[in-house]
């Protein structure tokens, strides 16, 4: 899993939907688009703020949301790196279909039910379901019994708003890097576990981190998860992808 | 309490304490006690410096391991295609019956479990299954009975496989095989069964230098056998040409496509030949590390293969400066897998081979560039080391002039399903899905799966279509479906197998397949709409477009294929009005009576429908 990717001073000219940018060799198309204020959407790669306390990017490359076509060929976005001459097709309406189709699958997937979601106005499901106009998804439901885990004093663990994305599992970590996420099984039995022993003692600013990396409900700090009200919540403000260029570190790692 | 966790103690000691190498031991304390449990997990987690949350991720991925105890002796009855059209139903009743457990648990005393399981490379020779580790083949109900007779009595699983089984052909009897597995080879072809002479290749090969090998595979024109058919050559050259002080070879003997035997045989035959071609390849890349990971299923054969090892490290063909080159040192050990299909895919191999859950690596970068912990690696299928081998002997034109002009050479295929006579079958390229049904003697064929579940799914009819790359490529697997035979029963065997087999990893493939699957069970009972066809298609090329690795990109062939070249299969399922959604007001009535437990509503009120 390429977790952390590392970028040299060499200067890369590629085009995105037609227009030309450049960026770092080792830089992932991700990147070169998010320093360019080109918005792709993505649901497991995460760019790493102050805000979000990552100190390095991560892009497990599980969602599949960030989906482009280099070169005529479809590719994760967050997990290939620029190379010269990159002719990357993003904004189109097949490569939004495809996003959609993705997001309806999650929803069918798992049990999402936003109108009582703590994180609803702040879930990134959520905001792309309204950006790519989801009424109602095409397929059917799964109706997929999944474990509420509440056992621990700071974190609720709802796996039935979990999208399987692993922000947390490669994230939270113990000072001596263990994981306190991790994956089970495989196929339509995969789901994300918690080591509870090490969750019980997280800190409240792991709880936080944890709450705020997680892209949907699955992970929600007690007592805190109505804090923000409706209508004051991210995306209740401006829709997903209007803000490209993280304002807090204006692109730029902390 | 203390001599367990002692005893866990010493085998992770075996290992180093090494997490590169927790697949090995997650297996050997399977073995030993018949699951890893939590409490096994984390102190596993202490002794080799990983969180519990590592190894549980690792222990729940194979179906081999488990967390709570298997039997004291452990059934793993093949469910697959081949399976189910030789009688798998009732050998599963027969074995559940006499056991008084039902399929996917163990008996109340322990003594006893049954689990179903994917293909285990036993097409020819179904209903297989495998107990502790012992392969049993053509099982038939009685044969069932009389096995849970004897495991109630004690006896050996050895003893238990001597009893009902002759030793099988060739190298089967051996006493460091003695398996009654049967090689079934109807046709031997020149490359992989023809003439060949221990140590041979590889003497030939160090008299050249690592370039003029490299020229001749390339000159040879020989692509991977394992699906893909990436030129041979290439890849080479892009591992001897990529950065790093280590390089290594693994061989990739996952073979878990089902219908697919051909590198069980070859292992079991050519052992020899293949290995000397896993030599020939790390002198032309210039590693030192090798590795041969071999599927669980066919651990049956590692105590074999491990002799050959000892035999080439005693004559010079493997260690140091192999076959008297100064300099040339290489040796192989092997690795086994623990039960998934996905870790035939490259990357998820190494990431197995590294002690992890099978997942498919983020690409680039490629193994080439950084494979087997980190080190460029080339890995390819035994078929493919083994034509390497040969070509080095017996020269790249004798090897091109066979096959066609973008297929060379020869393709081992693995033969089962509705014929008279199933089996290995090695062939030239370019021979066409006529000749192999009238080889393997195929009477009433309606269908024939190449290359797996993965592969295509052809219509018998089209007799001239060449099997190739450039025509039909195959794995391997070439499954005959009679035409008495109900074709989409079989692709819903492929869809569940392929449900159960990702990763999990990605979502589009993750949540793609049970889609398709649940999708097609709709259709077969006769709920499916032409909607349904239609997301089918849609979400077929969503799965294409998106998924991480090759299992999500062919997972959606079956029901692409089937409606391609069967679509009269589908319609005669999908009811005429179909347009329109039919609401059927008693079988609501009875499924929601049934959901909260209420009395039924009586037959008789069944009324005239809409």
């Amino acid at each position: 899993m390429s977790e952390t990717i590392e970028t040299s001073s060499e200067i890369i000219t590629l085009t995105i939907d037609g227009q030309e940018i450049q960026a770092a060799a080792g830089q992932t198309i991700l990147q070169a688009a998010q320093k360019n204020g080109i918005y792709i959407p993505t649901l497991c790669a995460l760019h790493a703020t102050k805000e979000n306390g990552l100190e390095s990017d991560i892009a497990p490359g599980t969602c599949r949301i960030c989906t482009v076509k280099v070169n005529g060929r479809t590719m994760a976005a967050c997990t290939t790196p620029v190379a010269q001459g990159f002719v990357v097709e993003n904004d189109t309406e097949e490569l939004n279909d495809l996003r959609k189709t993705i997001v309806e699958l999650l929803f069918v997937e798992g049990n999402h039910f936003c109108p009582s979601c703590e994180k609803s106005g702040s879930c990134d499901l959520q905001a792309l379901a309204y950006r790519y106009q989801m009424l109602s998804p095409r397929f059917r439901y799964a109706f997929s019994s999944r474990e509420v885990n509440a056992e621990s004093p700071k974190l609720l663990f709802d796996r039935n708003r979990c999208i399987l994305c692993r922000r947390c599992v490669l994230a939270i970590r113990t000072e001596d890097g263990k994981q306190l996420f991790g994956f089970t099984k495989r196929g339509d039995k995969s789901g994300i576990i918690m080591d509870e022993e090490l969750v019980k003692n997280i800190s409240e600013e792991q709880a936080q981190q944890a709450m705020h990396i997680c892209p949907v409900g699955a992970i929600i700090r007690k007592e805190k998860g109505f804090d923000t009200p409706f209508g004051q919540r991210k995306y209740d403000q401006n829709p997903i992808g209007s803000e490209t260029v993280c304002t807090t570190c204006n692109g730029e790692k902390s | 309490m203390s001599e367990h966790i002692a005893a866990l103690s010493n085998i992770a000691a075996k290992y180093d304490n090494d997490p590169n190498r927790l697949l090995d031991i997650l297996i050997d304390v399977q073995t030993q006690e018949r699951c890893v449990t939590d409490d096994a997990a984390r102190q596993l987690a202490r002794e080799v410096g990983l969180s519990w949350a590592d190894i549980h991720q690792t222990v729940s991925f194979y179906h081999l391991l488990s967390e709570t105890p298997r039997g004291e002796y452990t059934i793993y009855l093949n469910n697959g295609p081949v399976a189910i059209m030789q009688g798998y139903e009732e050998v599963a009743a027969a074995f559940s019956e006499a056991a008084g457990c039902p399929i996917n648990s163990v008996t109340e005393d322990g003594r006893i479990g049954i689990f179903a399981t994917a293909d285990m490379g036993m097409g020819d020779q179904e209903v297989a299954a495998l107990i502790n580790k012992v392969v049993f083949t053509c099982l038939t109900p009685e044969k069932a009975r009389a096995l849970v007779k004897d495991m109630q009595e004690g006896l050996s699983v050895q003893d238990m496989a001597t009893k009902y089984g002759e030793y099988g052909d060739g190298n089967n009897s051996l006493p460091s095989i003695g398996s009654m597995v049967r090689n079934n080879i109807q046709k031997a072809g020149p490359v992989c069964f023809g003439p060949y002479e221990f140590g041979v290749a590889l003497r030939k090969c160090v008299t050249l230098s690592p370039e003029e090998v490299l020229a001749k595979i390339k000159a040879s024109k020989l692509r991977g056998r394992g699906g893909a058919g990436f030129p041979t050559g290439m890849k080479w050259e892009l591992c001897a040409k990529a950065p790093g002080p280590e390089r290594c070879v693994v061989a990739n003997a996952d073979e878990g496509e089902p219908g697919t035997f051909k590198d069980r045989v070859l292992l079991t035959e050519r052992a020899e030949l293949f290995f000397e071609g896993m030599a020939v390849c790390a002198y032309a890349v210039g590693a030192s590390t090798g590795a041969l990971y071999l599927r669980g299923e066919y651990t049956y054969l590692r105590e074999y293969l491990e002799q050959v090892l000892d035999q080439m490290r005693a004559d010079n063909l493997l260690g140091k400066d192999i076959a008297g080159k100064a300099g040339f040192d290489f040796d192989i050990r092997v690795q086994l897998g623990a039960g998934s299909y996905v870790c035939g895919e490259e990357s998820a191999l190494l990431e197995s081979a590294e002690g992890k859950r099978g997942e498919p690596r983020n690409r680039p970068p490629f193994p080439a560039q950084s494979g087997y912990r980190a080190m460029p690696t080339v890995i390819d299928n035994v078929e493919t080391l083994a034509s390497a081998a040969q070509i080095i002997d017996k020269g790249a034109a004798w090897f091109s002039r066979m096959g066609t002009e973008e297929s060379t050479g020869t393709k081992v295929l693995s033969i089962s399903g509705d014929c008279d006579r199933p089996g290995i079958y090695e062939v030239e390229f370019g021979i066409t899905l006529g000749e192999l049904l009238d080889m393997a003697g195929a009477q009433n064929p309606q269908a024939v799966q190449v290359g797996g579940p993965s592969g295509r799914c052809l219509n018998a009819a089209e007799k001239d279509t060449p099997i190739s790359f450039e025509g039909c490529p195959s794995a391997g697997a070439f499954l005959i479906i009679g035409t008495e035979r109900d074709l989409l029963e079989i692709i819903d065997n492929f869809m569940a197998f392929f449900t159960d087999e990702s990763c999990g990893s990605c979502s589009s493939c993750r949540a793609g397949t049970w889609m398709l699957r649940n999708t097609l069970r709709r259709i077969r009972q006769g709920q499916g709409t032409r909607e349904d066809l239609t997301s089918m298609r849609q979400l077929s090329a969503v799965m294409q477009k998106t998924t991480k690795c090759g299992l999500g990109h062919t997972a959606p062939h079956p029901i692409l294929n089937t409606m391609d070249n069967f679509p009269h299969l589908y319609e005669a399922l999908i009811p005429e009005r179909s347009d329109i959604r039919v609401f059927d007001l008693d079988a609501s009535i009875k499924a929601a009576n049934a959901a909260v437990g209420r009395t039924p509503v009586p037959e008789e009120k069944e009324e005239e429908q809409l």
